[in-house]
């Protein structure tokens, strides 16, 4: 359901400001969204005067930068720093995307970086991720056959059935896109939301697979699929470039289609 | 040590605002404010067929100034709806998903029917 306040325990209080050092005359403002699961307090924006000199250009360098030189206790997932594993994905200045993959002079003066939105916090910057995977598990991101397997080479496809792959295959799994559907804020138990039906997608075109009825059945929801209302937020999130919302467009034309 | 309950990230709170996002939200409102400004429609009409006195109330309330505005608004509620579902007519047909395509779709479904609207006011409501 459609909550548009927080619940208490999530409002957000400000919190402490961490000076640049003495010295740095190019600094930026960083504020960043800081809940410990540990101390029973409400969750807090702590604001960081970064020394740009000495940081590196992206938003996950100066959060690297704080975590070694300001504050050790600030929490973050990362790991490629290139834009390949969606690690870091987070709300940098009112929009999703990766913290490694967005510079610092994206942003004119002091940036805002919270968790991807709507979801449940463990630590700081770090969203339980669990509902998310598990509704990927539920679309059966795999190839499926019914037919005997050729014996002697792999299931082969022409050049334009794997160009139909192309804008699906490239997704990283970093729910920018579904954590910034208002739709799938409000309905996350059971709307699947941008990213998951894009892989949905992503089988039903495979020229390889065989089972696109049984996947046509189980999206054939009211909520599964049929929440996208083309807000477009996911588009705009999305740091490959994907469009998850054409992607589910094309899902409901293959459920209007197999009607006849 | 028992851990504190998780709090919900932040959402519509820090969650900046896009032309798409906006129109998608101002296409439910309009549609509601369509079904209220219905029943004024049903008002009118019911007046109209019991006796002069009743119409005459209501054209009295919908002369008034706030009569007036509330009409605007729900000329302006059901062009906006409109050019809006347009929109979603050929979204449903599966074009216009570019993410260009979808922000000049939303302006242009904004200030077209803002123009639109402003025109009929002044034809129509230069009229009466």
């Amino acid at each position: 359901m459609a909550e548009f306040r927080l619940p208490k325990n999530s409002r957000v209080k400000k919190g402490k400001a961490f000076k640049a050092p003495k010295g740095a005359t190019n600094t930026k403002t960083i504020s960043v969204y800081r809940w410990d699961p540990d101390d029973g307090e409400n969750p807090r924006m702590d604001s960081y005067e970064v020394d740009l000199d000495s940081c590196g250009p992206m938003v996950l360098d100066a959060l690297i930068k704080i975590k070694n030189e300001m504050d050790s206790t600030l929490t973050f997932r990362r790991s490629c720093r290139e834009g390949v594993c969606g690690s870091c994905a987070m709300n940098i200045d009112g929009k999703n995307g990766l913290a490694c993959t967005t510079g610092l002079d994206e942003t004119k003066g002091d940036i805002g970086v919270n968790p991807l939105p709507h979801m449940e916090i463990i630590k700081d910057l770090v969203p339980d991720m669990t509902n998310f995977y598990a509704q990927y598990a539920s679309i059966e991101p795999w190839l499926k056959t019914k037919s005997v397997a050729p014996p002697d080479s792999e299931r082969l496809q022409s050049h334009e059935d794997r160009a139909k792959l192309d804008g699906l295959y490239e997704c990283i799994l970093c729910a920018c896109c579904s954590t910034s559907c208002p739709s799938y804020w409000w309905n996350e138990d059971r709307y699947l939301g941008p990213a998951v039906l894009l892989q949905a997608y992503r089988w039903l075109v495979d020229s390889r697979d065989e089972y696109a009825g049984e996947r046509l059945d189980q999206l054939e929801d009211p909520f599964r699929l049929y929440r996208c209302h083309t807000i477009m937020n996911c588009a705009q999130a999305c740091p490959k470039g994907l469009n998850p919302a054409k992607a589910i467009a094309e899902v409901k034309k293959m459920m209007v289609e197999r009607q006849g | 040590m028992a851990q504190a309950k998780r709090p919900v990230s932040p959402h519509l709170q820090v969650y900046r605002w896009s032309v798409t996002m906006a129109s998608s939200i101002l296409h439910r409102a309009t549609g509601v404010a369509l079904g209220a400004g219905t029943l004024l429609l049903a008002w009118w009409l019911l007046a109209a067929a019991t006796s002069d006195e009743a119409y005459a109330l209501v054209q009295l309330c919908m002369g008034s100034v706030l009569g007036q505005v509330v009409m605007l608004g729900f000329v302006w509620a059901l062009t906006y709806h409109l050019f809006n579902g347009l929109r979603h007519l050929v979204w449903d047909m599966g074009y216009g998903f570019e993410l260009k395509t979808a922000q000049i779709s939303g302006w242009v479904a904004l200030v077209g029917s803002g123009a639109v609207t402003l025109v009929l006011a002044f034809v129509c409501g230069g009229a009466s």
